[in-house]
C-alpha cells in the first residue's frame, strides 16, 4: 500500500515536470507514459494546432490527464527535443544539491546485515525521513523502530546507517533531511549486535 | 569549444568548381531496369568514394592520380560513418595517420532518436588496428564508444598522439584509464560534451609517473570526481601542457595550485570556480589575481560552472588578451559582466548565457568589435516565460560587432526589423541560426510572420552557408531560401511552413545543399519525391514528425538504390497505418548496415 502510494507520487512528480529536470532532457518521461500520443497524416493548422495537445513529438500532458490522483495543474505540453539545447547544458544549470543528482534519479545502495544481495533505491523520491523509514521497512521486511536523538533507533534490532561524503558512517536522522541527501553515499542496515547499539549509547 | 562547430569543410560535397549536376548525367552511371519513376543515374562507385572522402578537389577520374592519392592522403575525414565500410576505407588509402568519423545526425542530440541506434565505433577501431598501426589521431562526433573499443586503440597504436570525442558516449572511467595508462605518446585528450560513466576508476592515477608528452587535457565534461593530488603532479610533469579544461568538481582553491604549476597555458577551463565546500580559510584568501597574472599566454577562458560571482574580479589581468570565452555556464548578469567585458577589446569568441540581458549584449557589442562567433544560450530553457534577451540585444550586436561571421541565439521573442538590421550590418556572417523558443511565434511588434527577416539574411548574406530558422514561418521564408541561399550546405527546420511548396522551394531552389534536418513541419511524400534529383549530393535527409508515409520513403529508395533510407519508430507513439515517424537517408557505398536495431527499417 505504502509502495504503491510512494510510486504513485513518483510518477505525479515526473509527470508534472516539477523535478530538476527540464523538458525534454531524458529519456525517463516518456517511458514511464501510460498513454501514447497517436499522431496521424493529417494535421491541424499551426495556429490550431498550437493549443492541440497532440501535436509534436511524446506530449506529457496526456500523461497528466491519465495519472490518477492528480492534484496538481497540468503543466504546459512539453515537446521532446525543444528547445534544442543537450541535455547535459540543461542538467549544468540547474541548482544540484549532490554530486550525484542527475535527471533520472539519485540512486544508493542499500545493504542490510545478513541479506544476501544489495538493492537501490532512488533517494529523491523521498521528502523526510519518516517516508524513507518507511519504504526501506517495506523492502527488507524488517521494523527499524523509533529515532530518538539520544538513543539511536529503539525497539528493534536493526538501526539505519549511512556512509556520507567523507567517507563515514553516520546514524540515519541526525542531519537535516536535505542535509542527509547531500552527503548520502550509500545506506547499510545494522542489525542486533553491538555494533547498532553502540550508535545508541 | 566546439559545440556544433561545422568548421570542418564538407569533405564529401561535390567539388567547388563543378557542377553538381555532373555526378547524375544520364547514361554515365549503372542502368537499372525500367520503371515508372525517373531513373536517376547512380554515379560511378569510385567517383562517389571520392566526393565521400575528399576534402576539397576537382572530380577527376584518372588511374594514376587516383593511386598516387590513396597512397599520399594521409587525413580520412569520413562524415558519415555508414557512408562507406571499414574494410573499404581501409583498402582505398593505406597510409593514414589520422582518421575522423562523424555517427548520429544532429538531432540525436535532442533526444529525437531512440538510444542504440548504431554510429558504432567498434568495427572502425577493428580494421583501423589492422590496417593502420601507425596511426596517431582519431576525432569522432556522436560515436557509440566503448570501454573495450578504448583498450584495443590504447593497444593497438604505439605511437598514438591525440584522441577527440565530441558528444560520445558509451564509454567509463575505465576506457580513459586504458587510454592514459598505454599511450605513452599522447598529447591530446579532449572529451568535449561527451557523456563518460564513472567506473569508480581514477583515470588520472593512470597517466604514467614519467614526464607526460601532453599538451591538451579537456575533461570538463566528466561528471566524476578525479584525485586532486594526482591531477596536480600529472599537470606538474607536463611540461607541454598548453591546455587544460577542468570539470567542475575542481574548486577554485585547486585550479589556483594548477595553475600556478602551469603558467604557460594558453586555454583554460576554470571548473566550478567557486570554493569548496567544507573549505578552509586559506582558499578564500589565495591571491587569484596573481595567478591569473602569472599566465601570459592565456588566450581562451572557460568553465566557471559553478561561479561566485565574487570570484570573477580573478579574471581580470587576462581580459585584454583573451580572444574566446566561454561564460555559457555562468549564471550572470549584465552588471557582473560589464567590468569584465569592458576589457575584453580583442574577443573574437563569445559564449554566454542569457542572464545577462539585452543590456549585457549592448556591453558586449559596445566593446568587442572583432567578434567573430556569438552565442547566446537560454538559462530557462522554457516556452512560455518572459525571456531576458530579445531583438534589442541582436540589434545591438548587429551595430556594435560588423565583423560577426557565426551567431547562435535563443530569445523568446524577436522582430523582423532586428534581423533585417543584422543581414545588413554584418555582411560576413557565414552561420545564421536564430531560435525562438515559443514554436510559431511571430514577430512580436507587428503580429507578422518571421518570412522577411529570415529572408533578408539569405539575400544580403553573401556567404552564409548554414542557417536555422525559427518562429512563425510560411511557405514564403523558403521560398526566399530556395531563391537566394545558392550556397546554403546546412539548413536546420523545426514546426515552420505551410505545405509542401516550402520544401520544394528548398530542394530545388538550394544546389549546394548537404544537411537539411527537419521536425514537425507539414512536408509530406510530394514535397520528398521532389527531391530526387539533389539526394546523392547531399551527406543526409532528416525528417521527423512530419507527413510522410512509407509508402513514399519507399518510392526514394527505389529510386536510388546508392541512398539508405531508414525509417525510425518511437516506441511511445501509435503509428497510423502508413505514417513515417522519423526518415533519416544518407549515401552510401556501404548498401544497408548491419547493426540495424528492431526499431529501424531499412527500404
Amino acid at each position: 500500500m505504502q509502495r504503491s502510494m510512494a510510486y504513485e507520487r513518483h510518477l505525479n512528480l515526473e509527470a508534472t515536470e516539477l523535478r530538476l529536470g527540464l523538458p525534454g532532457s531524458d529519456e525517463a518521461p516518456e517511458k514511464t507514459s501510460t498513454t501514447p500520443s497517436v499522431r496521424s497524416n493529417k494535421r491541424a493548422s499551426p495556429e490550431i494546432s498550437e493549443e492541440s495537445r497532440s501535436k509534436g513529438s511524446s506530449s506529457l500532458s496526456s500523461e497528466v490527464e491519465n495519472c490518477e490522483g492528480e492534484t496538481a495543474p497540468p503543466a504546459k505540453e512539453q515537446i521532446v527535443g525543444w528547445p534544442p539545447i543537450r541535455s547535459y547544458r540543461k542538467n549544468c544549470l540547474q541548482p544540484r544539491k549532490n554530486d550525484r543528482v542527475d535527471g533520472a534519479g539519485m540512486y544508493v545502495k542499500v545493504s542490510v546485515d545478513g541479506a544476501p544481495y544489495l538493492r537501490k533505491i532512488d533517494l529523491k523520491v523521498y521528502k523526510s525521513y519518516p517516508e524513507l523509514l518507511e519504504a526501506l521497512e517495506d523492502m527488507f521486511k524488517l521494523t527499524i523502530g523509533e529515532y530518538s536523538e539520544k538513543e539511536g533507533y529503539n525497539g528493534s534490532d536493526f538501526a539505519p546507517t549511512y556512509e556520507d561524503k567523507d567517507g563515514d558512517w553516520m546514524l540515519v536522522g541526525d542531519v537535516p533531511w536535505d542535509m542527509f541527501i547531500s552527503t548520502c553515499k550509500r545506506l547499510r542496515i545494522m542489525r542486533g549486535s553491538s555494533e547498532a547499539r553502540g550508535f545508541g549509547c | 569549444m566546439s559545440e556544433d562547430d561545422d568548421r570542418s569543410p564538407p569533405s564529401d560535397s561535390i567539388a567547388n568548381g563543378s557542377c553538381p549536376t555532373r555526378t547524375c548525367t544520364p547514361g554515365s552511371g549503372s542502368g537499372s531496369g525500367s520503371s515508372s519513376i525517373p531513373e536517376y543515374a547512380a554515379p560511378y562507385p569510385d567517383r562517389v568514394l571520392e566526393n565521400v572522402f575528399r576534402k576539397r578537389s576537382l572530380v577527376l577520374n584518372l588511374t594514376s592520380w587516383y593511386r598516387v592519392e590513396a597512397m599520399t592522403r594521409s587525413d580520412l575525414f569520413i562524415g558519415n560513418c555508414y557512408a562507406v565500410s571499414p574494410e573499404r576505407a581501409t583498402s582505398r588509402f593505406t597510409r593514414v595517420r589520422s582518421v575522423t568519423l562523424k555517427g548520429k545526425p544532429r538531432f540525436a542530440d535532442f533526444n529525437l532518436m531512440p538510444p542504440n541506434w548504431g554510429a558504432h565505433f567498434a568495427p572502425w577501431v577493428s580494421a583501423t588496428a589492422k590496417a593502420y598501426p601507425w596511426l596517431e589521431k582519431i576525432h569522432l562526433k556522436r560515436m557509440s564508444v566503448t570501454d573495450d573499443d578504448l583498450d584495443l586503440l590504447a593497444e593497438s597504436f604505439s605511437g598514438f598522439k591525440e584522441l577527440v570525442l565530441v558528444c560520445c558516449d558509451g564509454f567509463g572511467t575505465s576506457g580513459l584509464a586504458a587510454v592514459a595508462s598505454k599511450c605513452r605518446q599522447l598529447k591530446v585528450l579532449d572529451l568535449i560534451e561527451s557523456e563518460v560513466s564513472d567506473d569508480e576508476v581514477d583515470w588520472i592515477m593512470c597517466f604514467p609517473d614519467t614526464e607526460t608528452c601532453l599538451e591538451s587535457l579537456i575533461f570538463d565534461c566528466v561528471e566524476c570526481l578525479v584525485d586532486f593530488d594526482a591531477l596536480e603532479r600529472l599537470v606538474a610533469r607536463s611540461p607541454s601542457l598548453k591546455k587544460l579544461r577542468l570539470n567542475r568538481f575542481v574548486s577554485i582553491g585547486q585550479l589556483y595550485r594548477l595553475m600556478v604549476r602551469a603558467p604557460q597555458l594558453t586555454h583554460l577551463g576554470t571548473g566550478s570556480f567557486s570554493p569548496s565546500e567544507d573549505v578552509a580559510q586559506g582558499e578564500l584568501e589565495l591571491d587569484y589575481v596573481s595567478a591569473f597574472a602569472a599566465c601570459k599566454s592565456l588566450v581562451c577562458l572557460s568553465g566557471f560552472r559553478e561561479i561566485v560571482p565574487d570570484c570573477l574580479p580573478a579574471i581580470y589581468p587576462v581580459c585584454a588578451n583573451l580572444t574566446s570565452l566561454n561564460f555559457s555556464y555562468a549564471n550572470i548578469s549584465a552588471e557582473q559582466l560589464k567590468p569584465i567585458i569592458s576589457n575584453c577589446h580583442k574577443l573574437q569568441t563569445f559564449w554566454v548565457l542569457d542572464s545577462i540581458c539585452d543590456e549585457g549584449l549592448q556591453a558586449v557589442a559596445t566593446t568587442c568589435k572583432e567578434l567573430r562567433e556569438l552565442r547566446v544560450f537560454p538559462f530557462d530553457p522554457r516556452e512560455d516565460i518572459e525571456g531576458p534577451v530579445s531583438e534589442v540585444g541582436l540589434q545591438a550586436i548587429s551595430e556594435g560587432c560588423r565583423k560577426l561571421q557565426s551567431i547562435l541565439y535563443f530569445c523568446q521573442r524577436m522582430t523582423n526589423a532586428a534581423v533585417i538590421a543584422m543581414s545588413k550590418n554584418c555582411p560576413d556572417l557565414v552561420v545564421f541560426r536564430l531560435c525562438i523558443m515559443g514554436r510559431h511565434r511571430p514577430d512580436h511588434v507587428t503580429g507578422e510572420p518571421m518570412d522577411e527577416g529570415f529572408g533578408a539574411i539569405v539575400m544580403n548574406c553573401k556567404k552564409l552557408t548554414r542557417l536555422a530558422v525559427s518562429g512563425l514561418l510560411t511557405d514564403t521564408a523558403f521560398a526566399y531560401i530556395g531563391k537566394y541561399g545558392k550556397i546554403v550546405r546546412t539548413l536546420s527546420v523545426a514546426f515552420a511552413g505551410d505545405s509542401d511548396m516550402g520544401l520544394k522551394y528548398v530542394l530545388e531552389g538550394c544546389p549546394r545543399l548537404q544537411k537539411l534536418e527537419i521536425r514537425d513541419s507539414p512536408f509530406g511524400d510530394t514535397a520528398l519525391l521532389s527531391g530526387l534529383h539533389h539526394y546523392y549530393n547531399m551527406r543526409f535527409l532528416w525528417m521527423s514528425a512530419c507527413r510522410l508515409s512509407h509508402q513514399g520513403c519507399q518510392q526514394i529508395a527505389q529510386a536510388l538504390p546508392h541512398l539508405v533510407v531508414e525509417v525510425i519508430k518511437h516506441e511511445d507513439v501509435v503509428h497510423m497505418d502508413d505514417y513515417a515517424d522519423t526518415l533519416y537517408m544518407y549515401r552510401s557505398l556501404a548498401g544497408r548496415r548491419h547493426d540495424v536495431p528492431q526499431f529501424v527499417s531499412i527500404l
